[in-house]
């Protein structure tokens, strides 16, 4: 039953806030959703106004205070609140800056993969025949490897380094997105709608980007949330085996890469890098959960 | 059945195919001269360099060459390694037993924790055990595995002094390797205390290995079970006056499953080739350590051979998860 009121609810009020109002109500009735959208705000605003907010230069070492632990522990100073790394860094400046780079890890990353995917996806969704057999081997060939292990390769290829990271997780994710393209522009291009705009005399690239396009992006937007947390962690993981950010940038995962020696001495230099990175995958993830609720009719409800 | 697997081997083989192709021009995509990165000798007089390049088959047409190292791929010949002059397909069977223990430890992990949880999760929908599951599944799904490793290390290996930091027995133990399972090897060597060490060096491990496939599972196998439970025929056996327990356990489990399986093939599918990570943080001797070091030692013979042997095994795998999916659902044949 609540599926065909949403139904009509959408046909009478076509309007753009209507939609949005009501999307908005199922998101925020997921409490966790909106508890992610809004640390996740507060990430962005965090990196935003780093240099505003961070007490210290994320890279300047002081020699004299090396390894100090957190202001509540004993031998913490109130100058260095989350204490100090192994070269007398704070690490509240390092922690704060390297929400810059993972951010911008999961917005180059799904963006690349996203645009690169649909653009596949839709030729070969929308002209089938050997064009969509070779575009799907392709994807296929990539899917068997395992992402990591690929995208680690690559790196060793292309050489170390944040950028080179960021374009190998997008190649190792793209094939989602043509994937999901491709299924949902194959059953919404025998649509009656589509049918009508053909007979209207629309041309192939306005059938396949403005009149097929917007009504499959439900799927793709619920990928892109989750890609977009994947990219993150899967950056950090290189960053720790040392292939993705090089030191001594504030990366999170690279970070961890340098404490590795210390986890038995220090346990902030280990902990904090790591909760920073899940916290942030988490509230990207419990944000996905909320679009999926609010985006999927399907799973409405469940 | 029989067109079914006909269907998937027509997939399969230009897939290998393919991914054959990218092993082999891997080598040569790389910066630098790929004879000079194969031979590992650095500087050389331009006769070695002829000498080499004649060895190795570079003086021939590319296609030639592609043929020629696809044959050798399929008589299992992937080349010798760079620094350890041994076989590469060698070093891979010796070091495949230690990854194949530690993904069988964590899927059965896994699974022996993740769909209890997530059939509790279903039929106690919206209760505190639902939330408090699903919030822990969250979490796991979320883990940066390779921080959850070394945050279990300095707890467990540091604070309570309870499991060993990395490696797969205690060195004190010696015994000639049998099967390659550290676990069944230290048993049959009869020595006191050996499989007590192999069971306490994989502990972490299979926890790490096993936090993300959990909470996969877990996830999956709730929703399953909510969809099968709103099913006429649990409507009618519950009518039957059934014991719930029957009820959840035979009829709907058994059909909420399917999906499930599918997952955790899949999952076995990416852990055999070799957990990476997890590899990495206990310094297991696996597949996953292997390719690492491989790569920071450069040796690129065994990145491209390890490369190609793992995608096979990977796709051997997910035909004998959808040959077994086949079976268990009949429908999907068609």
């Amino acid at each position: 039953m609540t599926e065909v009121t949403v139904t009509t609810a959408i046909s009478t009020d076509p309007s753009r806030r209507a939609r949005l109002a009501e999307f908005w109500y199922y998101f925020s009735e997921n409490r966790g959703a909106v508890i992610g959208l809004v640390f996740f705000v507060f990430l962005v605003l965090l990196a935003l106004c780093a240099p505003l907010i961070a007490p210290h230069d994320p890279t300047i070492q002081y020699r004299e205070s090396v390894l100090l632990p957190p202001f509540w522990e004993e031998g913490g100073r109130a100058a260095f609140l989350l204490g100090t790394d192994a070269v007398g860094r704070d690490m509240l400046s390092r922690l704060i800056y390297g929400t810059r780079f993972s951010l911008f890890v999961g917005v180059i990353v799904t963006t690349l993969s996203l645009v690169g995917g649909i653009l596949v996806g839709v030729i070969a969704g929308y002209f089938r025949g050997w064009v969509d057999t070779v575009i799907m081997r392709i994807m296929d060939i990539i899917l068997a490897f395992p992402s990591l292990l690929l995208a680690l390769v690559l790196v060793a290829v292309l050489g170390p380094g944040l950028t080179n990271a960021m374009i190998a997780i997008a190649l190792v994710f793209q094939p989602h997105f043509v994937r999901l393209t491709r299924a949902a522009v194959m059953t919404e291009k025998t649509r009656d709608y589509v049918v009508a705009a053909k007979v209207a005399g629309a041309g192939h690239l306005r059938l396949m980007f403005k009149t097929i396009l917007p009504n499959c992006m439900a799927p793709l937007i619920v990928q892109a949330t989750l890609s977009f947390s994947s990219a993150i962690l899967d950056a950090a993981a290189l960053g720790f085996l040392g292939m993705g950010a090089q030191p001594p940038t504030p990366e999170w995962g690279t970070m961890l890469a340098e404490a590795r020696e210390f986890i038995l001495r220090a346990w902030w230099v280990v902990t904090l890098p790591g909760l920073a990175i899940l916290a942030t995958v988490l509230a990207i993830n419990l944000m996905g959960d909320g679009l999926r609720d609010a985006l999927d009719p399907k799973l409405k409800r469940s | 059945m029989f067109r079914f697997l006909l269907g998937r081997l027509a997939v399969l083989i230009p897939t290998f195919i393919g991914v054959s192709i990218i092993a082999f021009s891997f080598i040569r995509l790389l910066p630098g001269d790929p004879v000079a990165l194969l031979s590992g000798e650095r500087v050389m007089s331009p006769e070695r360099h002829a000498e080499i390049s004649h060895q190795l088959g570079f003086d021939r047409h590319i296609v030639v060459q592609y043929l020629d190292y696809l044959w050798g791929v399929l008589r299992g010949d992937f080349g010798l390694s760079i620094v350890t002059k041994k076989p590469v397909i060698d070093q891979f069977l010796e070091l495949f037993p230690a990854t194949v223990e530690l993904s069988l430890c964590a899927i059965i992990f896994a699974v022996v924790v993740g769909i209890p949880a997530g059939v509790i999760a279903a039929i106690k929908r919206g209760s505190i055990f639902d939330q408090i599951i699903m919030g822990t599944a969250l979490v796991g799904f979320s883990m940066p595995i390779f921080w959850w490793g070394l945050l279990l290390i300095i707890v467990v290996s540091g604070m309570l002094q309870w499991t060993p930091v990395s490696g797969r027995i205690s060195l004190m133990f010696f015994f000639p390797s049998v099967t390659g399972f550290m676990l069944i090897d230290s048993l049959l060597s009869g020595q006191e205390g050996a499989f007590q060490s192999a069971f306490n060096h994989l502990i972490l491990p299979t926890i790490v290995l096993g936090t993300i496939p959990l909470a996969v599972i877990a996830r999956q196998t709730r929703s399953a079970m909510l969809e099968v439970l709103s099913e006429d025929y649990v409507r009618t056996a519950r009518a039957k006056g059934l014991s719930t327990f029957r009820v959840v356990g035979i009829h709907a489990l058994r059909n909420a499953m399917i999906p499930v399986v599918t997952t955790i093939g899949l999952q076995i599918g990416v852990m055999l080739a070799g957990a990476i990570l997890t590899e990495t943080i206990f310094s297991w001797p696996g597949i996953g350590k292997w390719m690492v070091d491989s790569v920071f030692r450069r040796d690129y013979a065994v990145i491209q051979g390890g490369l190609l042997i793992i995608a096979g095994v990977i796709m051997l795998v997910n035909l004998a998860v959808d040959l077994l999916y086949g079976l268990i659902n009949p429908r999907i044949r068609h």
